[in-house]
C-alpha cells in the first residue's frame, strides 16, 4: 500500500471519529442567537462549522437547541451533539479547544454623545443610565464592579434570554443604546460588536478596563468544545483551527467581533 | 389531574351536586369542617379552602391499615417529576400529568377504573426549556363541572368534566419571555386565581384573578412595581410598619430593577370565605446575587392577603427581606381557628422556608408565633414586634463564599403541601433538613457569553438524613414528633380520621404512621420516587380508597427525571450535588397506584 493511501485512510477516520460513523459533524447550536448561530445558518459560528467540516470532509448536522444553563453541558453529555462552539476555554465538565479568539465586555455609545468612557470606576457611571444583560438569574460579569461600587440604582437590566419569540433577543440592548434609551451599555464585545455595525446610528465599542475586578475577569478565551474524553475529536479540531486560522480571523471581522489580547 | 365524568344519568344531578358541594364542603375553614360530614370526594390538591388536607373518612384506621393492599394502578406513560394531587368527583379521578399537561378521566364505577376520555391541551414544547425545575404540574381544582388547571406555556383551561371538550382557554403570558405555570390554580367566588413561575429568568412575577365561566382575565396583580400594578389601594392595612408606605415595590429595589424582579406566585392559594380574603406567598427576588438589589426588594418572599373579585390587597408581611439565600415565601397557609394564649383566633400556619413555622392572624397579618422546625442558622429569629427575622450576617451570600449555612436554598421545606388534623390538632409537615456552600464563580457560559454566578453545593444537614417528616402542635409552637428520611421529604401529606397519616419517599416508598407517635404502620414500594400528593376518598363501593402518583422528579428529583451529571454538583440550581445516589435507589416513570383494604 502506497503512503499517500495510508494518509488518506487515517484522514478519514480521524475525521469521522469512530469507524462505523458517517463523516458527519454533529453541533448543538442556538436556533436564534446572532451573532453566533441561527437556524438559518447565518451566524459565525455557523460558518465555523462548515469550516471544520470543509477539512475533515464531513457534514455539519445541527441539533437545534435553545439557550439556557448549562445548554453546553447538558447537550453535549447527553450525546446530542459532539461539539458545542463558543465556550469560554477551560469550561468544566466538557473538554475545551485550544482558544480560537478572545474577546472582552465592552462599553457602547452613541458616538454624538462622546462620553469616552474606558473604566469601570469612571465615576460618569455613577449618574448615566447603564443597560447590562442579566444572564438566567444573574448580571453580566460587569455588573459586580459597580456593585462594589455602590452603583446599582442606575442599571436597566436587559434579559438574555429576552422575548425568545422575537429575532434575536439580546441585540434589544445594543438597540436601546442606538435608541438613547440607555446613556450607556456594557456588553459581552460580540454582540456589541456586530449589532453596532447595523445600528443606524454610530456607535462607539471600546473594551472595558481593568481587566480583571476582585478576581473577575472581564475578557474571555473562547474555544470549541466536545465530551469529556474525546481527545480525538479535540485533536483534530486544534489541528484545523490552527491551520486555517487565517480564515477563522477573516469570518470574526466580518462580524465585527472586537478581540484583545 | 383528570377529570373525568362518570354516568350519563348522573350529569344534570352531579352539576346541582358540585355547586352544593363547593359551598359546603369546601367553603369552610379548618373549625368549621370538622363538624361536616366528609362527602368522600376530593375536590381539589388541598381538600378544601383551609388547606388542611384532612379526610374524615376512617374506615382505613391505625389498626387495620397494616391490611392496606394495592387495588389498581394507572401510567402515565410519562418521564418527568409527577407533583399532581389526583381529584375525585362523581365516581371519576382526574389526573393531571407533567407537560405535555394531560388530563386524564378514570372510571371509578368500573373494575380496575378504565379511561373514559383524555384532554391533551398540547403546551408549546418549548416551554420546556423554559422552566427552571422540571415540567412539573402541581394540579387541577373542580368547579361547577368543569376541571380547571394551567398548562406550562402559561394557559388556563377550563375541560367539561363529562365531555373532556375544551370549554375555555386563556393565555395569561408568553413562555417566550421566561414565564411557566406550575401550580395549581383555585376559584373563589366564581374567580380562577393563577400565578406564574419563572423566578429564576428575571420574570415580574404576578397573580391573576379569571372569570370562571369565561376564562376571560378580571385583573392581575403583580408582584413588584407601583401600588397600583400590585392592587394595593385604601384597604390595604399591613400590621407592621416595615411593609407600610407608598410604591414599596419600586421603593425597595434599585433602579428599574423590579421590572425584572421575581416575585412569582408559583405555589399554594387558600381562601377564607367568610373574611373574604384569600392567602398566597411570593418567590424569591432577583437576580439571586443580592449585592445588585440593595433594599428590601418588596414584594419578593411575601405573604399577601387578597379580595379574590378585585385581587385588591387587604395585607402584606414580607417574611424575609432582601431574600439572601433564595427563601421563596410560595409555602402553604392552612386557615385554623386556635385558641392562642387563652383567645380564639382565625390564624393561618405557615411553615416557610427560612425555616420558621408562622401562626399569623389571617385577618390583619400580626405574627402570632414563629418558631423554627428545623435546623436554622442563616437567621436568629423573628421580632415578633417590628416583624423583621434577623438575618445571621455571617451567613449573609454575595462574591465570596460562605460554607454551612442551613436551610439551603429549598428551605426547612419547599411546596411540599402539609396536612392538618383536626382529631389531634397537628400539623404534618414533609420537609428537609439540608445546608449549603456558594462560592463566587468566575468563568460560567451561556450560549456564547460568559457570565458570573454563584455556584451553589447543597448537603445534608446535621444528623445525615437529607428529608424529615414531622408533627407539629401549632399551639405550644413545637415537634411533636419525627420521623427521618433519607432523601427530602418532597410529596405532600394527608391527614385522615382514621389515625392515620400518609407520605411519600423520594426512594418510592408510600408510608402510613400513626398521627401520634409517628410509627409506621405501613408501607408499599412504588415503581419510583414519589412527589406527588396523597388523597383518600369513598369509591362507589362505598370503601375507601389512598392514592398516589409516583414519579420521581422536580427541583430534588431533577437528577433523575432531567438525566443531570452526578458529577456536577451545580445542576439544577446546586441541588444536585445533594441528590447524587438517587439513582441508585429510583428510576423515572409516572404511575398512579390505587389502595384499599381487601
Amino acid at each position: 500500500m502506497c503512503s499517500a493511501f495510508r494518509s488518506l485512510f487515517i484522514a478519514l477516520t480521524i475525521a469521522s471519529g469512530v469507524f462505523a460513523q458517517p463523516a458527519v459533524l454533529k453541533v448543538c447550536a442556538d436556533p436564534n442567537n446572532l451573532p453566533f448561530s441561527n437556524q438559518q445558518q447565518q451566524g459565525f459560528e455557523n460558518k465555523l462549522a462548515d469550516l471544520i467540516a470543509t477539512n475533515m470532509n464531513a457534514k455539519v448536522e445541527y441539533t437545534w437547541w435553545s439557550q439556557h444553563k448549562n445548554f453546553g453541558k447538558q447537550s453535549l453529555n447527553v450525546g446530542a451533539c459532539d461539539v458545542v462552539l463558543g465556550v469560554t476555554a477551560g469550561m468544566q465538565d466538557v473538554l475545551t479547544t485550544t482558544p480560537y479568539y478572545r474577546s472582552t465586555y465592552v462599553f457602547v455609545s452613541r458616538q454624538d454623545r462622546g462620553l469616552q468612557i474606558k473604566s469601570l470606576l469612571d465615576p460618569q457611571l455613577a449618574t448615566l443610565r447603564i443597560g447590562m444583560h442579566i444572564v438566567g438569574d444573574d448580571f453580566a460579569p460587569p455588573a459586580i464592579a459597580l456593585a462594589r461600587q455602590g452603583i446599582t440604582k442606575n442599571i436597566v437590566g436587559f434579559s438574555l434570554f429576552g422575548d425568545y419569540g422575537e429575532v434575536n433577543p439580546p441585540r434589544k440592548l445594543i438597540d436601546a443604546v442606538a435608541s438613547g434609551d440607555i446613556d450607556v451599555a456594557i456588553s459581552w464585545g460580540p454582540f456589541a460588536g456586530y449589532f453596532a455595525q447595523q445600528a443606524k446610528t454610530p456607535l462607539v465599542i471600546t473594551p472595558v478596563t481593568p481587566a480583571a475586578f476582585l478576581g473577575i475577569p472581564f475578557a474571555y478565551d473562547i474555544s470549541a468544545a466536545v465530551r469529556q474524553g474525546n481527545e480525538t475529536l479535540k485533536a483534530e479540531l486544534d489541528r484545523i483551527l490552527q491551520t486555517q486560522s487565517a480564515t477563522v480571523q477573516r469570518i470574526l471581522a466580518q462580524y465585527g467581533i472586537p478581540q484583545v489580547q | 389531574m383528570y377529570n373525568l365524568q362518570r354516568a350519563l344519568s348522573c350529569v344534570l344531578h352531579s352539576s346541582a351536586y358540585a355547586v352544593i358541594v363547593v359551598t359546603l364542603v369546601t367553603g369552610i375553614a379548618a373549625g368549621q369542617i370538622q363538624n361536616q360530614p366528609d362527602d368522600g370526594q376530593w375536590l381539589m390538591p388541598a381538600k378544601n379552602y383551609a388547606s388542611t388536607r384532612y379526610s374524615t373518612l376512617d374506615q382505613i384506621n391505625a389498626a387495620n391499615v397494616g391490611g392496606l393492599k394495592l387495588a389498581w394502578s394507572f401510567s402515565t406513560g410519562l418521564t418527568h417529576g409527577h407533583e399532581a394531587a389526583p381529584l375525585i368527583v362523581n365516581n371519576t379521578m382526574y389526573v393531571v400529568t407533567p407537560y405535555p399537561n394531560n388530563l386524564y378521566a378514570l372510571d371509578l364505577t368500573k373494575p380496575g377504573a378504565p379511561m373514559k376520555w383524555v384532554f391533551q391541551p398540547e403546551p408549546s414544547p418549548s416551554s420546556q426549556g423554559v422552566a427552571c425545575c422540571d415540567t412539573v404540574n402541581r394540579g387541577a381544582f373542580y368547579w361547577n363541572g368543569k376541571i380547571i388547571y394551567n398548562t406550562l406555556d402559561v394557559q388556563t383551561v377550563a375541560v367539561d368534566a363529562n365531555t373532556g371538550k375544551q370549554v375555555w382557554k386563556t393565555k395569561l403570558g408568553d413562555i417566550n419571555t421566561g414565564e411557566s405555570i406550575t401550580m395549581a390554580p383555585i376559584v373563589a367566588k366564581g374567580v380562577v386565581l393563577v400565578g406564574n413561575s419563572g423566578g429564576e429568568f428575571g420574570v415580574r412575577g404576578w397573580l391573576c384573578g379569571l372569570d370562571a365561566d369565561t376564562g376571560k382575565i378580571k385583573w392581575r396583580a403583580y408582584g413588584a412595581g407601583p401600588d397600583k400594578d400590585v392592587l394595593i389601594g385604601s384597604n390595604f392595612k399591613p400590621f407592621y410598619q416595615k411593609d407600610r408606605g407608598a410604591d414599596l415595590g419600586v421603593k425597595t429595589w434599585p433602579g428599574d430593577a423590579w421590572k425584572i424582579g421575581g416575585a412569582t406566585a408559583w405555589s399554594w392559594i387558600s381562601y377564607d370565605p367568610q373574611l373574604d380574603l384569600f392567602y398566597y406567598g411570593t418567590s424569591n427576588p432577583g437576580p439571586w446575587n443580592p449585592e445588585q438589589r440593595p433594599g428590601d426588594n418588596k414584594w419578593g418572599s411575601s405573604l399577601f392577603a387578597r379580595r379574590p373579585e378585585t385581587g385588591e390587597a387587604i395585607w402584606a408581611y414580607q417574611l424575609s427581606p432582601h431574600d439572601l439565600h433564595d427563601y421563596d415565601a410560595v409555602n402553604e397557609n392552612i386557615l385554623l381557628d386556635l385558641n392562642i394564649n387563652g383567645q380564639q383566633r382565625k390564624v393561618l400556619a405557615h411553615p416557610d422556608r427560612n425555616g420558621y413555622l408562622y401562626i399569623i392572624d389571617r385577618a390583619t397579618g400580626e405574627v402570632l408565633s414563629a418558631q423554627t422546625f428545623g435546623y436554622v442558622n442563616t437567621s436568629e429569629g423573628v421580632d415578633l414586634k417590628t416583624g423583621l427575622v434577623k438575618w445571621n450576617p455571617t451567613k449573609q451570600t454575595g462574591y465570596h463564599t460562605i460554607r454551612d449555612a442551613c436551610p439551603a436554598p429549598p428551605g426547612v421545606k419547599d411546596w411540599t403541601p402539609s396536612a392538618y388534623s383536626l382529631k389531634t390538632g397537628l400539623i404534618y409537615i414533609p420537609h428537609n433538613n439540608l445546608c449549603y456552600e456558594s462560592q463566587a464563580t468566575q468563568a460560567n457560559y451561556i450560549e456564547g457569553t460568559p457570565y458570573v454566578g454563584m455556584t451553589v453545593r447543597m448537603y445534608p444537614g446535621p444528623g445525615g438524613n437529607r428529608g424529615v417528616f414531622s408533627a407539629w402542635d401549632p399551639v405550644q409552637a413545637k415537634t411533636v414528633w419525627s420521623v427521618n428520611e433519607m432523601f427530602p421529604v418532597w410529596s405532600g401529606a394527608l391527614a385522615t380520621a382514621g389515625d392515620v397519616v400518609f407520605y411519600g419517599t423520594m426512594d418510592g416508598w408510600f408510608k402510613a404512621v400513626d398521627d401520634r407517635s409517628g410509627k409506621e404502620l405501613w408501607r408499599f414500594k412504588t415503581g419510583s420516587g414519589i412527589i406527588g400528593q396523597p388523597v383518600t376518598y369513598r369509591g362507589p363501593d362505598g370503601k375507601q380508597y389512598v392514592a398516589i402518583l409516583s414519579g420521581v422528579g422536580g427541583w430534588a428529583g431533577g437528577i433523575v427525571s432531567g438525566g443531570l451529571n452526578a458529577a456536577d454538583g451545580t445542576g439544577a440550581l446546586g441541588f444536585s450535588n445533594a441528590m447524587a445516589d438517587l439513582g441508585k435507589y429510583t428510576t423515572k416513570g409516572g404511575m398512579l397506584y390505587v389502595f384499599s383494604l381487601p
